[in-house]
């Protein structure tokens, strides 16, 4: 059975009816991460056993006849930020690279309590600073598509690990886009949630107002699945929500779309963006207009100033989260120092990359007494606008329709030395984090070289059901190969 | 030139949960070292702050108490410094919408002199470190204790209205006793719950511009208090009688050498990067909730003395007493509502009541004001006498007994047949012919011996009023 070529919950089906066991489905992923790994580098830890330990549950679970959740025995990978218990969970980063964390995130609690066996932990750019998994203390992961392109990031390890079927399923973190771009960059489907709606206990924290924990799927219907089995409000994370009434939306069939006001971001096309990418905008724009629904140009106009205020939130919050790593309790301990101060210093000179550093140099400048004003709070004040502006426009639209990147993958090395073109990759994903919207990147097609290109849908908080129905009547119609064909592992 | 010391104190109690601040590890004292820790207050990566509910309550009824306005929306900041005690590298507080803020305290020690209460927030506590060898710095290693890190803090600020040492110990105790009636806190110096930084500057008499300021830190009772602010009104006086000039500094309280000590640090001027915490959304109060809280506080130390003075008449300095002891008032609130003879209660509980407290080593909250009232009824029926009624009363308290069967099972009820004492005092009368001479003749000394007679033969069981009156009668036909 090539379980590479079917969804997630295909393969549940299958699970269930009993023509395949958990331990097959484990061992077949298994096989297929060790054959791609070397070229791709996804993961930073592998857990086989463990994964096997829950898939034999499962089977014997189902052998005494119990229902089990739709997902149950899929393997899953999950972004090295997320706390595991007993599992190692580095961030990427040199500082944490012997934590072993002695609780479960929670949203690692309820794969487990859904039977979801974690496969392993994968790669991204340290603490979640980066768009390209060049910034992993350890190791970057390539593009399943082309190893010479990067995955995106920070999510890479995640989004790569799903291009190529190494799982059908993984959970990645998203702050300014680090879901949803490695998602476009590896032509699979990310979601970043409202902000609230999954919560953030175990999450390792990069920017504590913006991280959200998403799905990175194969099929907009795996990560629905994914979503709702990860999305629920936690009494133990205070920024989580309840969500109100029931949510899930209605199919979404050639009637309805009729009904559908979508609104084309004005702001996110020429200068920077490359022309392909403009075009699979358009493309999907006539595509909705070709269905009935009423497609109009709309205004952001404050989208100039998001990606500064996104930068100095998100710098700040990170120098406050990090102040912790000292490696006095745990992490990085350098050899010999001479006093206590000697012995931070030196943890975080050496336990820390250089993306890190310049987050907590300008996030710690940013909020120095004389400079919080003039940064900080403008920075603030700026995102309350954003925000008004968003939910005027929210009224009209019932979606915001753009890129999800303004180029196509990029190679491996290309940006690594420049951090401002990097920080510009996020333009089109740093808008929704600000506002809270609930927002998801679909396959947009290729590029003449085949590479993939991702398209963005951004809907009003707690909109999530409504955006995978959006992505699935596109993907049914479209049909646009999620799956790389890779050259690596298979020859051999 | 007169000077006049201008004083203001910046207090931090904890508050009296079970709970630590924005975990459920346990808030008691004393515990294992790092027995009491979780993800959430050791600040391991991933794990987030929840409010405790209690210490919220605890803040407003304090704030309330402290006659502050309490507001609604009020916030949690993050106040960001690396110290090895400070497990997320920053602490949890609250910075430009304090909880409570512009409220005052009445001293009625101080004839009621209003004190102001610039603000109070919440906030967590650090971990304790133990260095083994000096200081930090100096230590050849330290150890970090993170049981305490996470209680519940109140930070109080009052504005800078005290003027000598002992008004800053007189609003201390006045503050300390509001804060034990509500039980917001132990308010226990010793124990680390209650801390005091004072800062005092002098100011010319008739003059309104304020001289440099100094923090006094290291005061470990309210005495130390007292002490290091009058220490320091004379140092700072005496450096300026000579032209000096005061520095701005802080300055450690020595409790043996009753000195102040310069730090002498390179003081830095500390950047706490301040900023609003977004693990904890902005508060947002029901005035419903806050005026709830507000019912529920207990009257004021200054409502209680007066209570005392004018429905129990007790004179001031028993008021005072009583107030100053808040077991012991709110024994003897549990007693009067039983017990209408409020002197002799007074006099009972700041009597045998402290004394037995004191040598069993129990607290007067538990020591159960039934026992002495019904003590004190037996007595006053005339059923024992004072001695017995303070044996009886003390086996009731600590065995838990009943004070009537207790004078029953031991024969301890008093020796009422006056037939018998008749015939007890006879025997007295017969057996010692010098004492009724001398008596007789006047001498007090002889009648309180064969009033020691009588009652040594009845052990203690007989009413000495009944038994002098006996004797009056049989001595005098015995005049010669």
């Amino acid at each position: 059975m090539e379980l590479d070529r079917m969804s997630a919950l295909e393969i549940g089906e299958r699970l269930g009816k009993r023509e395949i066991s958990a331990e097959e489905v484990v061992n077949y992923f298994w096989e297929r991460t060790q054959k791609l790994e070397p070229e791709l580098k996804s993961f930073l830890t592998t857990c086989p056993e463990e994964a096997t330990g829950v898939a034999r549950q499962v089977d014997e679970l189902r052998r005494r006849g119990e229902r089990l959740p739709p997902l149950a025995g899929i393997p899953v990978a999950v972004k090295d930020n997320l706390s595991t218990r007993g599992i190692h969970t580095t961030c990427g980063s040199r500082f944490l690279e012997n934590y072993i964390p002695p609780y479960d995130a929670a949203v690692i609690q309820k794969l487990k309590e859904n039977y979801l066996p974690v496969l392993g932990k994968t790669n991204m750019d340290e603490f979640g600073m980066g768009s390209s998994t060049e910034n992993s203390a350890f190791y970057p992961t390539t593009n399943p598509w082309d190893f010479s392109k990067v995955p995106g990031g920070s999510s890479g390890g995640s989004a790569a690990a799903v291009a190529a079927r190494q799982v059908p399923l993984a959970l990645g973190t998203d702050t300014g886009g680090s879901v949803r771009q490695p998602a476009a960059f590896c032509g699979v489907f990310g979601l970043r949630p409202t902000y609230g709606r999954v919560s953030r206990y175990g999450l390792i924290a990069f920017a504590s107002s913006l991280d959200q924990v998403g799905p990175i799927t194969g099929t907009p219907e795996d990560g629905e699945a994914l979503f709702d089995l990860i999305a629920g409000y936690d009494e133990r994370d205070a920024t989580s929500l309840d969500a109100p009434g029931d949510i899930a939306e209605p199919e979404l069939d050639e009637q309805r779309v009729k009904e559908i006001k979508v609104g084309v971001i004005r702001e996110q096309e020429g200068n920077g963006f490359a022309p392909e990418v403009v075009e699979s905008v358009k493309e999907m724009a006539s595509f909705w207009e070709s269905y009935g629904a009423a497609v109009e140009e709309v205004s952001l106009p404050l989208t100039e100033y998001a990606l500064a205020a996104y930068y100095l939130i998100n710098a700040a919050e990170a120098s406050s989260n990090l102040g912790r790593y000292d490696g006095i309790q745990y992490g990085y301990r350098t050899g010999y120092a001479a006093d206590l101060q000697e012995l931070v210093f030196k943890n975080r000179e050496e336990g820390f990359g250089q993306e890190v550093k310049r987050r907590i140099v300008l996030g710690t400048y940013a909020l120095s007494s004389g400079y919080y004003d003039d940064y900080c709070l403008k920075a603030l004040k700026t995102r309350t606008l954003i925000l008004r502006d968003m939910q005027r426009v929210l009224q009209t639209y019932d979606f915001l329709l753009g890129p999800t990147t303004p180029t196509p993958p990029f190679g491996l090395g290309e940006k690594i030395e420049d951090p401002l073109q990097m920080y510009l990759s996020d333009v089109c994903t740093i808008t929704d984090p600000l506002v809270g919207n609930a927002a998801i990147s679909v396959p947009g097609g290729f590029t003449p070289e085949g590479m993939p290109l991702g398209l963005q849908m951004s809907a009003a908080p707690f909109r999530e059901s409504f955006l995978f129905k959006l992505a699935r009547f596109w993907q049914q119609r479209k049909k646009y190969l999620t799956c790389a064909s890779l050259q690596c592992g298979e020859k051999g | 030139m007169n000077y006049r010391p201008v004083i203001g104190l910046e207090i931090h109690v904890e508050l009296k949960t079970e709970t630590k601040m924005f975990c459920s590890c346990s808030a008691a004292f004393g515990e294992e070292p790092n027995s009491s820790c979780c993800p959430v207050c050791l600040g391991l990566p991933g794990s987030l702050p929840v409010i405790n509910r209690k210490a919220l309550e605890l803040g407003v009824k304090a704030a309330r108490a402290l006659n502050c306005t309490v507001e609604a929306n009020s916030r949690f900041d993050r106040k960001n410094y690396f110290y090895p005690d400070l497990p997320k590298a920053y602490q949890i507080s609250q910075y430009d919408i304090p909880l409570g803020h512009s409220g005052y305290l009445e001293v009625e020690p101080l004839t009621g002199k209003p004190i102001g209460i610039q603000r109070c927030h919440l906030e967590e506590e650090a971990g304790k470190l133990l260095h083994h060898g000096g200081s930090l710095l100096e230590a050849e290693y330290s150890l970090v204790d993170y049981n305490r890190a996470g209680i519940p803090l109140l930070e109080i600020v009052t504005a800078p209205d005290l003027i000598s040492g002992d008004e800053a110990y007189c609003f201390l105790n006045e503050l300390r006793l509001l804060l034990l009636y509500n039980r917001i806190s132990d308010c226990r110096m010793e124990e680390g719950s209650l801390r005091c930084d004072a800062n005092i500057s002098l100011s010319p008499v008739n003059s309104n511009s304020w001289g440099n300021k100094v923090e006094i830190k290291n005061l470990n009772s309210f005495k130390a208090v007292k002490a290091a602010l009058e220490f320091e009104a004379a140092r700072q006086e005496e450096v300026l009688s000579r032209r000096g000039e005061v520095l701005q500094e802080t300055r450690h309280w020595d409790e043996n050498q009753r000195k102040t000590f310069s730090l002498r640090g390179k003081e830095e001027a500390a950047d706490y990067r301040y900023f609003p915490e977004p693990d904890v959304p902005p508060l947002q109060l029901d005035g419903i909730w806050i005026q709830k809280v507000e019912d529920s506080l207990a009257e004021t130390p200054a409502e209680r003395r007066r209570r005392y003075r004018e429905q129990y008449g007790l004179k001031e300095g028993e008021a005072d007493l009583l107030v100053a002891h808040p077991s012991l008032a709110d024994f003897f609130d549990r007693a009067a509502i039983k017990y209408k003879g409020y002197r002799q209660l007074f006099n009972w509980i700041s009597g045998e009541i402290t004394r037995i407290a004191r040598q069993k080593n129990i607290s007067p909250e538990v020591l159960d004001s039934g026992a002495l009232v019904e003590t004190l009824q037996l007595m006053d029926e005339g059923s024992i006498n004072r001695g017995t009624a303070r044996k009886v009363l003390e086996e009731a308290l600590v065995e838990g007994k009943n004070p009537a069967e207790l004078a029953l099972d031991k024969g301890m009820e008093q020796i009422t047949d006056t037939g018998a004492l008749g015939e007890l005092v006879d025997e007295v009368l017969r057996d010692n012919p010098r004492a009724v001479g001398d008596y007789l003749e006047g001498k007090k000394k002889a009648g309180n011996f064969l009033l020691g007679q009588v009652m040594s033969r009845t052990r203690g069981k007989a009413d000495p009023s009944v038994v002098k009156e006996i004797l009056e009668e049989q001595v005098h036909p015995r005049k010669r």
